[in-house]
């Protein structure tokens, strides 16, 4: 059998990044969450007065907002056991080499600068609370394009930030989203000028180092009218036996025949809570997809949303998710159809093995006057074996009779004829078991940049070895 | 005499799940770069006998052995057997979502050969061969057997059997659901791997004759509830086309 070069080069680590740098930082809270960390967090930051409010009325709003019963079992996340803020470094770095060494050393292991030379118009790296490095190439900066961290955003673009923060999540919106807004920090803040196309993607990186820590960024992005991008996400951290928690609020708006592709590859290790609110209003003719990846942390509740408010707008949320022992990846995604002629499609592949536990959870909604509405869901679950479950919640509100939905959902288990028939040809059965899986999430593989597409495959094939028989 | 290919003796084997006992006492041997034809009625254990050889885990051999070149495949994996080279042409191809024939082709091959197989090299051989079988080039793209006709997945066999080159090639009733034309095919490109590759051996599996129309066996073998009761040469399939089973069968209570 052919050595595999990638298992090799990655090691026989279950988790390949989980490795941790010794805690050097400017500032960290106490733990809990109370009014005077919020007040301090904002201090920190010299915030606009108008910010502090939002985030105390969020405070307020997340103290009395009862925990939600449905999903994932929440019973282990305990606010009183988690840092809210910590401060890793000083400012914001334009290039590495202002980045303080341990954590530019981490960036570098996670591959991230080598990705940016490549193939990216720009990226950003959040280390804990604070963003550490942001650098758009200088042809895009020239167009008009900010891509920036949330808090310098908010310093240098008050304006923008002001008239679109919170407009597509309110703190009102959940649980999750209140206890963001009370003490984000970090994110991006991307904006995207009339007519301007990024032909390579913006990319930016969380990385949780500490243990028990809370990560709460908060990206607002403005796609104008006609512009097009596209952005990447990535997520990772060290194992722990204290769990982490991870909750962002991602805002997009997408303006008239605007496009906009998020793509997020979710690898935290399996201690993190990964609780995420990401939402896009989208305008005439205009188009929003998520490609939504979720490998990692032990739970993650998380719904892509599109509002679907202009005439003719399209969204697509393509979700892949791999549950391992002790993981449920409780995902999906949320469409709401308020025009005319709007279409979309929610596509699901989940993949559950041993104690592992997938549910696809989505809304489709079809609001009154929203005629010719066009929507197909799509959710295809593979099991590995006997113990490894799944479910499927779809709701589907539709108030307009002109309106063409499909809704398809199968359950597969990986089966033996499959794995004897890749077999007989000489393959392995952790080979066989992996080609069938790769198989299975291909249609969304490849809808992945080459790079994530590979990194992707990569940590299938990890996840899967020794996982059959 | 060189010792056979494959020697199987007093094979029993039974469906692991339930104990049906299938194979009961099967004796059969194969030299290196022979042609012999299994046939026999439906439920006879032909099917099962092809699965057994290939290791199959839905069923359990219980007593008797399968010597391949001299040595036991019984505590092999498939894919050990597969990669020692048993090849098994499948009555039911199995669909694979995802997976092109090019890259399972190529993984294969890998496997196989126990390095990585040059891919404009790959790419070459695996259009001459595709050609042979004439088939369209596109076919390389398309998910394995998913979606294909039953001449499709007979054909896609065939390919995996040309690019592979095993020492052993079992084929498991490759010649059910085809055509006169797609058996043509089919049985001509099994011809040319065989021309090509002399010291392969061919176990045909299946119930009528027309397959041995266009491929000469050295040996015909009678299979009746899992056991060869009766081996002689291609008139021994003729005899069986005309005179259908039930014969062997009253001979065979005769003897018991």
């Amino acid at each position: 059998m052919p050595e595999n070069d990638s298992v090799a080069q990655l090691g026989l680590d279950e988790y390949k990044y989980g490795f941790k740098d010794p805690e050097n930082y400017l500032f960290k809270s106490r733990k809990g969450l109370d009014e005077e960390i919020v007040r301090h967090i904002s201090a920190q930051k010299n915030e606009p007065e108008w910010m502090l409010q939002r985030r105390l009325k969020a405070l307020k709003h997340a103290q009395k907002r009862p925990w939600p019963t449905w999903g994932g079992d929440l019973s282990g996340l305990d606010f009183d056991n988690i840092y809210f803020y910590i401060r890793p470094s000083e400012r914001v770095g334009r290039t590495w080499d202002e980045v303080p060494e341990d954590i530019k050393n981490t960036f570098e292991r996670l591959g991230i600068p080598e990705q940016e030379r490549k193939f990216l118009a720009g990226a950003g790296a959040q280390y804990e609370s604070e963003v550490v490095y942001h650098s758009l190439k200088e042809e895009w900066e020239k167009q008009g394009v900010i891509f920036k961290g949330m808090d310098d955003g908010l310093r240098d673009h008050e304006d923008i930030v002001r008239e679109y923060f919170g407009t597509v999540v309110p703190h009102q919106d959940n649980l999750f989203a209140a206890v963001n807004t009370a003490v984000w920090s970090g994110g991006s803040f991307v904006y995207i000028p009339k007519g301007v196309k990024l032909d390579m993607p913006l990319q930016a990186y969380f990385r949780i180092n500490a243990e028990a820590m809370g990560q709460f960024e908060r990206t607002l992005i403005i796609v104008e009218e006609g512009a097009e991008m596209q952005y990447i996400e990535g997520c990772t951290a060290p194992s722990y036996s204290q769990d982490s928690f991870h909750s962002g609020v991602i805002e997009i708006i997408v303006k008239e025949g605007g496009r906009m592709r998020y793509t997020t590859i979710q690898n935290w290790s399996h201690n993190v809570y990964n609780l995420v609110t990401q939402r896009a209003k989208v305008g005439r003719n205009a188009t929003m997809e998520w490609v939504d990846g979720n490998l990692g942390s032990k739970l993650t509740m998380k719904y892509p949303s599109c509002y679907l408010m202009g005439e003719g707008a399209r969204g697509e949320i393509l979700s892949i998710a791999y549950a391992g022992p002790g993981q449920h990846q409780d995902a999906g995604g949320k469409v709401v159809h308020m025009a005319p002629h709007t279409s979309s499609r929610i596509v699901s592949k989940s993949i559950s093995k041993g104690s592992g536990r997938s549910s696809y959870r989505g809304l489709l909604k079809v609001e009154k006057g929203a005629h010719h509405v066009k929507s197909n869901v799509e959710c295809d679950a593979l099991l590995l074996d006997e113990e490894a479950r799944t479910d499927t919640y779809p709701y589907i509100e539709i108030e307009e009779e002109h309106a063409s939905i499909g809704h398809e959902a199968t359950v597969s288990k990986i089966g033996d004829e499959q794995l004897f028939y890749l077999m007989s040809r000489g393959l392995s059965e952790d080979e066989a078991a992996t080609m069938v899986v790769r198989g299975f999430i291909e249609p969304l593989v490849k809808e992945l940049p080459m790079e994530y597409a590979v990194e992707m495959n990569k940590l299938i094939q990890l996840q899967m070895e020794g996982s059959v028989g | 005499m060189a010792e056979p290919l494959l020697k199987i003796t007093n094979l029993h084997a039974e469906i692991a799940e339930d104990g049906t006992e299938i194979l009961r006492g099967l004796d059969l041997e194969l030299n290196e770069g022979e042609i012999h034809a299994i046939m026999g009625p439906n439920g006879s254990g032909k099917s099962t006998l092809s699965k057994v050889i290939s290791g199959h885990p839905a069923y359990e051999v219980t007593d008797g052995e399968i010597l391949f070149r001299g040595e036991s495949v019984l505590d092999m994996q498939p894919d050990e057997r597969a990669r020692a080279g048993i090849f098994l042409a499948f009555q039911y191809p199995v669909e694979i979502p995802g997976v092109s024939v090019a890259n399972f082709m190529r993984t294969a091959i890998n496997a196989k050969r126990g390095e990585e197989v040059d891919i404009f090299d790959f790419q070459e051989e695996l259009e001459s061969r595709m050609e042979m079988l004439e088939m369209d080039p596109a076919f390389a793209l398309r998910s394995v057997n998913e979606g294909f006709s039953g001449g499709e997945k007979k054909r896609n066999e065939i390919l995996q059997l040309a690019m592979l080159q095993p020492e052993l090639a079992v084929m498991d009733e490759t010649d059910s659901g085809l055509d006169i034309d797609a058996l043509r095919i089919v049985t001509a490109g099994i011809n040319r791997i065989k021309e090509q590759k002399k010291d392969m051996a061919v176990l045909l599996i299946t119930h009528y004759q027309r397959m041995l129309n266009y491929i000469t066996p050295d040996k015909v073998h009678v299979m009746v509830e899992g056991r060869i009761i009766r081996t002689g040469g291609p008139e021994l399939a003729l005899e069986l086309e005309e005179r259908g089973y039930d014969w062997i069968r009253e001979e065979m209570a005769g003897v018991a």
